[in-house]
């Protein structure tokens, strides 16, 4: 038991060997004072003030977080009422016609999501006589499509795993229908809403292959200008950018993971009274 | 408010609580139409199509030519590699990661996730600086008097990059049925007596089998698709189907001839997803998130 304790810390050590080396190469060179890949010329912050004086990066980095946050809440809202309504629909085939076509663009290549929406971009365009088809609009569109999956996933198994009668209570103390959803039904999934939004919003963030068949000219998101640096010759604010963005993932990520620990132990908490309330009765 | 009034006002809220269960989903629904169908609809119009869009089957006699049989090829190949190679690395981790206890697992599984969620094209470009003839691995090399060897732009190189960017997504799926897999079922097989080869073999791999699938669905589209990689990595000798489509686009700006492409490989995947489904039948979970 011991040896195998050993062989499963090893192999796990050297899986993260391999996923974090690459990584942490680029963090050590965002360091460098030379523009040097393989020798260390000493410690600056250089890079990280060039990255910062180029203004094509930062609007970039604001256009990224203009598009995540509205298509993030876009996809949230609609997701949300959607999971609602299609945790409700009482005939079978409709809820999975409507699932498989929401699942598409997850299946699918993103290459092909972004060929798709781009060719009906154009023809639609070409046919309305738009100088220009592809816009910011068009990006939007594209990234609410492929985030509203991600808010379904996480709202839906809330839904379902609510307690049926407790919507039902508030509309017989009086609640109105909204009344009910606002104040009973919503807080309740609210853990899944938060998930949800946040994997909408990462996934719009993160986001290249849809985002270059979809762009227009005039508006340029940071995996955009990231495609565009590799195009060029090296240079070491890349790994600037790259640290920076590696440690914005990192502090999200222990928020989500801070924000579902507290959603089970408020579940656990509920489980523990109504066990309670479950001895009171018996 | 007794009898007809409490009794309308019940039927009221009854109706207008279906009403609103009912087109809840309705925007969800016109949307998914509108930005997932009809597009997909045009890409077969576009496919079928010449640029006066007069019906032809040019795009796709110009597609199965020797020249891109050979590149459809070698995106299978490589794709196919890469997910193999993904699948015998990234199982032994899952499984490993599902053994730990429960505080452990929270952080191996943060730990797995966070380079997924760092861009791809930043990931594939951290494996430039380390491969390039002047990187980190031959100057290493170099200083024990090896090298420097040539590492870029091979078909090893565009494999790796497909590994290393998309290996988590076979670990989580093949963790998330690890975790459900009860461990009374081990303990009985142990009691029955077998040993510990036979319970890995006899319980808990017929038991992960929908995660398996979902993680080579996950690694496999990714890889058989990318067109960044292959530049990247591969320096342009080794075109895929990817960058056929990329350049259908931004250089040959034949749109129609790349609607041909991504319908034959969403057709590849389609038949490929539906003989994975015949292995798995049952909906048992496997999803990305546990």
């Amino acid at each position: 038991m011991k040896t195998s304790k050993f062989v499963s810390r090893v192999y796990l050590f050297l899986i993260l060997l391999f996923l974090f080396a690459p990584i942490f190469v680029l963090i050590f060179f965002s360091f460098n004072a030379g523009k040097s890949t393989s020798v260390f010329a000493g410690f600056s912050f250089r890079w990280y003030r060039n990255l910062f004086e180029d203004e094509a990066a930062l609007t970039a980095l604001r256009n990224s977080l203009v598009l995540a946050v509205t298509s993030g809440a876009i996809a949230t809202v609609m997701g949300t009422f959607a999971a609602y309504g299609i945790s409700r629909m009482r005939r079978k085939y409709l809820r999975t016609a409507v699932m498989s076509v929401t699942n598409i663009p997850m299946m699918n290549p993103d290459i092909i999501t972004g060929i798709s929406l781009m060719l009906m971009f154009v023809f639609v365009g070409t046919m309305l006589g738009l100088s220009e088809s592809l816009s910011f609009v068009t990006m939007l569109i594209a990234h609410v499509t492929f985030g509203l999956p991600y808010v379904i996933m996480s709202v839906m198994p809330k839904f379902n795993q609510m307690d049926k009668s407790m919507p039902e209570a508030a509309l017989d103390l009086g609640c109105t229908p909204l009344q009910s959803f606002f104040k009973v039904e919503l807080p309740e999934i609210m853990p899944g809403v938060m998930t949800g939004g946040i994997m909408a919003f990462t996934m719009s963030l993160d986001d290249f292959v849809i985002s270059l068949f979809t762009k227009g000219s005039s508006f340029q998101t940071l995996p955009l200008y990231i495609y565009g640096m590799t195009k060029k010759s090296v240079s070491p604010k890349i790994y600037a950018l790259a640290t920076i963005i590696f440690f914005a993932i990192l502090i999200l990520l222990l928020v989500t993971n801070f924000i579902s620990a507290k959603d089970e132990k408020t579940q656990a908490k509920l489980n523990r009274s109504l066990r309670r309330a479950d001895g009171q009765t018996k | 408010m007794t009898g007809a009034g409490a009794r309308r006002k019940e039927v009221k809220k009854t109706v207008i609580t279906s009403l609103l269960s009912r087109f809840a989903a309705a925007p969800h629904v016109v949307w998914s139409v509108l930005f997932i169908v009809v597009p997909l609809i045009f890409v077969a119009y576009y496919a079928f199509t010449d640029r006066n869009f007069a019906f032809t089957m040019e795009n796709f006699s110009a597609f199965f030519t020797p020249k891109y049989m050979q590149i459809l090829g070698r995106s299978v190949k490589l794709a196919v590699i890469a997910t193999l190679v993904c699948l015998l690395i990234g199982y032994p981790a899952a499984y490993y990661i599902a053994r730990a206890n429960a505080k452990r697992q929270k952080i191996l599984i943060m730990l797995i996730m966070l380079p997924m969620w760092m861009n791809f094209l930043i990931r594939t470009y951290a494996w430039m600086v380390i491969l390039q003839d002047t990187g980190i691995f031959n100057s290493v090399i170099g200083a024990i008097g090896l090298g420097p060897l040539k590492l870029m732009y091979t078909e090893g190189a565009v494999v790796l990059g497909m590994v290393y960017d998309y290996l988590p997504y076979m670990i989580m799926p093949i963790y998330s049925v690890m975790v459900k897999l009860d461990p009374r079922l081990v303990e009985a097989a142990y009691d029955l007596g077998c040993n510990p080869a036979q319970v890995v073999r006899k319980v808990v791999i017929p038991q992960s089998i929908p995660g398996v699938v979902s993680g080579i669905m996950m690694v496999f589209v990714p890889s058989i698709s990318t067109f960044y990689i292959s530049q990247k990595l591969g320096g342009g000798n080794f075109y895929l189907i990817g960058d056929a489509i990329e350049t259908q686009v931004y250089t040959a700006n034949n749109l129609h001839m790349a609607a041909a492409i991504s319908l034959v490989l969403m057709v590849i995947l389609l038949a490929g997803m539906f003989v994975m489904n015949r292995f798995s039948d049952d909906s048992a979970g496997g999803g990305l998130i546990p």
